[in-house]
């Protein structure tokens, strides 16, 4: 008979909650049983608040229980649990869990399935299919099946990646890089790590497609430093890759310093050359002069994660997903006060409402929902009247709000929406890399003349004086960061005019 | 060149840290955090030992190392407490955590406490970063908890 394989989480948000403890205590218990198991250390199926979820494989498919606390080990295996056996924390077949079963997974199909690092595992499971079908292609045909996906960059801006790769495919250069930003920095958002964490070989899988495309053998991942986890797996999934010579093209990994700029591609290549993470004027866009001033592609990490599985299945398949010019899915993530947090990976079109209550079940705490950023700490604030909205990039720049990375942050009826927008200017005075002034001093001022607007000093004109220095960092910026912290704070005065002491 | 002098281990540490990373100066950031990992801190000497070996200046690493925030010039406390300040962390009461976490370590010997923004546990926050574990749903007792163990190792 063979060990029955056991699934326990090694994602950093499960580790956060037990994780670690559960494992070892599930180790424990069966040797002191006599059972033979097989222990695997998962990703996260991306249903945090279940949480430690520990999985059984059985003949009728995996079966889940969760929350799991260490405690609760000898009771599970007093239910038989490693064989399925009922429990009441058991929560039946893990696919079959609404949250999960409602999803629609391309991107993360594998994470929470497969052993992170078991390159076999991965191949089971359908990696490998996409590079294999890539190779077999010429890089034309490569960044035409990309074209015709409709994939957008998932990193905040949403530029149509097939028109990236080809502007990089034309260049002439004797030497070409790709860049995958994992320096997600954005409150909210999560996704990258899981994945980089639950299913690194498919990031890298995507780069190696878009090296073939464009012509690079050399690719950097540049993760932030707050993902000590993510490192460190990266890190040990680039090893396999290289050593299995699945192609030529090589990887190297960059942990970052600690700076939410960074995110921004052109700091974050000034980054990858050792510097200063400062932002870089725009033209040349990095496909023509990027990473030591050769042609670079920097794409997030959830738009190449997209690539394998839209070369392995086709491109049509991939664009059948969506709604208008947002083909495909997104990653959603579920956060802040919210009673269901985590992963949600759905086509573009999905409503807010639906997001927020159907996947999110409202609030943890229990207290009325009153807004929710979506976006990341650039993006918008949305009041819980307007949730109807549709999930797809035209339609929430239609409403003044942005998908940034996916992020969607539930705030109670205890938040005050003048802190938020005091806070925006705050966190982009500490994280301007203080090329531009718009943004270096307006952050600044940004931050003192809230200040005078809570203390309720002269109200009114300092709010003209916000506005006022909102449409100069809007217009006058040279990146995202002083160009979009007016979102934040001008959603919040918009729609919370009562918290700034309007009526 | 002869402060560095001075310090031969440093220095050959520093050596030899720059040469596992081919001794290219676009690996600067990642010279920093191996030496920062060994040493704590990044002194004066061992930006001195880096400057020399990768023949960068001094002023240039310099403009590296404080344009970071990961990058200590002062030796860190025995244990670090990275607290999440950010939004989604706003949303399940971090601030009123951070008041609560700045009154018990003020002053405190051996803890230091820090802000950092999103640590990428944002479903389960509040959130922090324990000497490099992260931790989720904090509250000011479950907070206090993590302080008493620490206080029990140092």
């Amino acid at each position: 008979m063979s060990a029955v394989r056991i699934f326990v989480p090694v994602d950093a948000a499960a580790q956060s909650v037990g994780a670690n403890e559960v494992a070892a205590a599930i180790a424990r218990e069966a040797a002191a049983r006599g059972i033979a198991i097989n222990l695997v250390r998962n990703g996260s199926r991306g249903m945090l608040w279940l949480e430690p979820l520990v999985e059984v494989e059985t003949a009728a498919g995996r079966i889940a229980y969760g929350p799991v606390a260490a405690d609760d080990v000898v009771s599970l295996f007093d239910a038989g649990f490693h064989l399925g056996g009922v429990h009441p924390l058991s929560l039946g077949l893990t696919e079959a869990i609404p949250s999960l079963a409602k999803q629609e997974r391309l991107s993360f199909a594998r994470c929470g399935v497969i052993d992170p690092l078991s390159l076999a595992d991965y191949e089971t499971h359908g990696g490998l299919a996409g590079l294999r079908c890539a190779l077999a292609m010429q890089p034309q045909e490569v960044v035409a099946q990309i074209t015709d996906s409709g994939l957008r960059g998932r990193g905040g801006a949403g530029f149509p990646t097939g028109i990236k790769w080809k502007t990089a495919f034309e260049q002439q250069a004797e030497q070409k890089y790709v860049c995958a930003n994992a320096d997600e920095g954005d409150s909210g958002t999560f996704a990258d790590r899981m994945l980089m964490e639950g299913d690194p070989f498919a990031l890298i899988e995507g780069m190696a497609i878009a090296g073939h495309a464009i012509g690079a053998d050399k690719g950097y991942i540049y993760i932030r430093s707050e993902y000590p986890h993510a490192v460190a797996t990266m890190r040990c999934a680039v090893e396999i890759w290289h050593a299995a010579a699945l192609s030529d093209f090589r990887v190297e990994i960059r942990m970052g310093g600690g700076a939410y700029i960074c995110g921004e591609e052109s700091s974050m290549l000034d980054s990858i050359e050792g510097k200063r993470g400062q932002v870089r004027a725009k033209p040349p866009i990095p496909a023509i002069s990027g990473l030591f001033g050769k042609p670079t592609v920097v794409n997030n990490v959830l738009t190449l994660a997209a690539v394998g599985d839209i070369l392995a299945k086709g491109a049509a398949h991939y664009r059948d997903f969506g709604m208008g010019r947002s083909r495909g899915t997104q990653a959603f993530q579920l956060a802040g006060d919210v009673a269901r947090g985590g992963l949600v990976e759905k086509a573009f079109g999905v409503t807010l409402r639906e997001l927020v209550e159907d996947f999110g079940g409202g609030t943890r705490s229990g207290r009325p929902l009153r807004a929710v950023q979506a976006g990341g700490p650039l993006g918008a604030y949305i009041p819980a009247s307007r949730l109807d909205i549709e999930m797809d990039y035209e339609a929430l720049a239609a409403a003044g709000a942005m998908l940034g990375h996916g992020g969607i942050v539930l705030f109670n009826d205890s938040v005050d929406m003048a802190k938020q927008a005091r806070f925006a200017f705050e966190f982009c005075a500490i994280e301007s890399c203080g090329k531009c002034t718009p943004c270096r001093i307006g952050a600044v001022r940004g931050k003192e003349v809230m200040d005078k607007v809570i203390a309720g000093d002269d109200r009114e004109s300092n709010l003209a004086l916000v506005e006022d220095l909102c449409e100069i960092m809007t217009d006058g910026s040279l990146c995202a960061m002083g160009g979009l912290t007016p979102m934040p704070v001008l959603s919040a005065l918009r729609h919370f005019p009562e918290d700034f002491g309007r009526e | 060149m002869s402060d560095i002098a001075a310090l031969p281990d440093l220095l050959e540490r520093c050596r030899e840290i720059c040469a596992q990373h081919g001794n290219r100066p676009d690996a600067l950031i990642e010279i920093l955090h191996a030496v920062q990992a060994e040493c704590g801190f990044l002194n004066d000497d061992a930006l001195k030992g880096i400057a020399h070996v990768l023949n960068i200046s001094r002023a240039e690493i310099y403009g590296v190392v404080t344009f970071y925030h990961d990058f200590r010039r002062e030796p860190p406390p025995a244990h670090i407490m990275k607290l999440c300040r950010a939004e989604a962390c706003h949303a399940v009461g971090s601030e009123e955590l951070a008041q609560h976490a700045e009154a018990r370590l003020l002053g405190h010997p051996s803890i230091g406490l820090e802000s950092v923004y999103c640590l990428g546990n944002c479903a389960l926050g509040p959130a922090a970063l324990v000497d490099g574990e992260l931790k989720a749903r904090l509250t000011p007792a479950a907070f206090d908890a993590l302080v008493e163990a620490l206080e029990a190792k140092a």
